[in-house]
């Protein structure tokens, strides 16, 4: 089953359920926690046990919100709630601290605009010593405001499992002694393509996630779009920040129509492009163009690019396909990987026949469901089905997602 | 991506092992499990009950049987398992090897099929 379609583009996203469900207006509570915790973490340093204050107080505040009420100020509700449960903590703990006077994330900036939190918080919880998944958990619940439980059920773990990731994400960023505040600018590049990547997995994460246990997830890749959105509103005049907003908004769009209604896959060429949500594209397609304005141009504006090519084609049939292969092309030279060249191969397939296509395919040298399922489609196109049908069964037998495996099963099947 | 690790054994060789390097590998199995439990890897980890407790169910014909088994006469039995969440392939690979168990037998290392639909 797929979710509802809704749009994501505009406005906050719905609400996650769990924590805070029952509070109207939840999302609007927690795009407060990044300006609470940047408050709390430039005040009295520890972001380890700034950001667990800041969490319970989020939890305080589902549990107590409903029955009596949200309070006039919720930022100064949470503040407070969290102000004295970090209060506690650190006396409880103080003699020790003493005895352990390193590595603490001290506060190191004077007060500035809480935008400048968001970004700082950004950059720590995607500090480069962390492992993706750790990234991501902790972007959630700092940035994003998710509670552990709604984290774990985004990821299908134990909440056990995800509080212990988070911890020790935080304890690892402690150990390398870095600071809240913004990284140094010949440094902060490199970190901020950090950041685009780990806003990356989490689209990609909620994205693919279309089914099943889906509908209990929070919703991963509102979260994505809205993290993207407001980076973008940070950095303004980075091309690849908007060129990330692009291709999620001109991805995003196609949700409605890329599973029918028994959930199963729908291909690009065959979805009903009039589900597709117009809106997005148009705000993607507006913001791809204007970020290629600046140069250089990289991986994300190109990718978004070619979402838009395809977006913007009314039928199938009408898609630019030599302008994809330009694009492609252009992109393996920027970001090259064996999935950029099995996309070009497509591309250059529906330019040139398949003949060229399945010679490029030839070149990449990975026994993946990829490539076996890019093959299949292109001896397809040739009209050689045996072989096709092969492929698309050997493709089934090495994919791990469970409708890729129908859809490639049900591609093999047809061609009997 | 999470995977599963699936230790098979003999109870035969595990009973033949001296009772010093047997404590040795759970104490080994119990540290490696705390590890990968604090790096918010670990899913879970299970022991499963010995051969004899195992059944089989079949339903035919909308009749259910029970039976003992599977596979009573085969040398090599599921003896526990443990999935992990963790960042990719080699890692599970890696986490494998640290299990005393591979030293003993072979760890089969299975990925876990999921409903994601990866066409991004």
């Amino acid at each position: 089953m797929s979710p509802a379609p809704r749009s994501t583009h505009s406005g906050g996203p719905a609400d996650p359920p769990g924590a805070g469900a029952s509070v109207d207006g939840w999302s609007e509570v927690r795009r407060l926690v990044p300006e609470v915790l940047g408050s709390l973490v430039r005040r009295y340093g520890h972001f380890d046990a700034c950001e667990d204050a800041v969490q319970e107080a989020l939890l305080a505040a589902s549990a107590q919100w409903p029955t009596e009420g949200r309070p006039r100020s919720p930022k100064a509700w949470l503040l407070t709630v969290a102000r004295r449960r970090l209060t506690d903590h650190l006396r409880s703990e103080e003699s020790r601290r003493r005895r352990e006077e390193q590595g603490a994330v001290e506060p190191a900036t004077p007060a500035g605009p809480s935008g400048d939190d968001t970004l700082t918080l950004l950059f720590l919880c995607c500090h480069p010593s962390l492992s993706a998944p750790s990234q991501l958990a902790l972007t959630l619940r700092a940035v994003a405001g998710l509670t552990t439980a709604e984290i774990a059920r985004a990821f299908l773990v134990p909440e056990a499992t995800m509080a212990q990731r988070i911890s020790r994400a935080k304890q690892r960023i402690k150990a390398t002694g870095a600071t809240f505040r913004l990284p140094p600018e010949p440094e902060r590049t490199d970190r901020l393509q950090v950041v685009l990547h780990v806003l990356y997995l989490l689209f990609n994460e909620g994205y693919t996630a279309t089914s099943g246990p889906g509908l209990l997830r929070p919703d991963l890749t509102a979260e994505a779009i809205r993290l993207a959105r407001g980076l973008l509103r940070l950095v303004p005049d980075d091309g690849e920040v908007a060129g990330l907003l692009a291709l999620m908004l001109l991805t995003d769009a196609r949700r409605p129509a890329r599973t029918d209604a028994d959930g199963a896959l729908v291909p690009l060429a065959e979805q009903d492009r009039g589900s597709w949500d117009h809106d997005a594209i148009a705000e993607g397609v507006a913001l791809v163009t204007g970020s290629l304005a600046s140069k250089p141009v990289g991986p994300y504006q190109l990718q978004a690019a070619i979402a838009a090519v395809h977006d913007e084609a009314p039928r199938a049939a009408d898609t630019d396909w030599p302008q994809i292969l330009a694009l492609y092309g252009l992109l393996e030279r920027v970001a090259p990987s064996p999935m950029v060249t099995l996309n070009r191969a497509v591309a250059i397939a529906m330019v040139q026949g398949p003949e060229a296509g399945l010679d490029l395919v030839a070149t990449v040298d990975v026994d993946s469901h990829h490539v076996a399922s890019v093959r299949a489609h292109l001896l397809e196109m040739q009209g050689d089905l045996d072989a096709a049908r092969a492929a698309y069964r050997h493709a089934a037998r090495l994919t791990t997602s469970i409708p890729e495996r129908r859809h490639l099963v049900s591609r093999a099947s047809r061609l009997t | 991506m999470k995977y599963m690790l699936l230790i098979y054994g003999n109870e035969e060789n595990w009973e033949a092992l001296p009772p010093d390097e047997f404590a040795e590998i759970v104490r080994r199995t119990d540290a490696l499990n705390q590890e990968l439990f604090e790096s918010g890897e670990l899913v879970g980890a299970y022991g499963v009950g010995d051969q004899l407790t195992a059944k089989m169910v079949r339903v035919d014909e909308g009749v259910v049987a029970v039976t003992d088994g599977p596979y009573a006469e085969a040398k090599e039995h599921l003896g526990s398992f443990t999935i992990v969440d963790c960042e990719s392939l080699d890692r599970a690979l890696e986490i494998a090897a640290q299990n005393p168990a591979s030293r003993y037998s072979g760890i089969e290392v299975r990925p876990l099929m999921h409903e994601a639909n990866p066409d991004m």
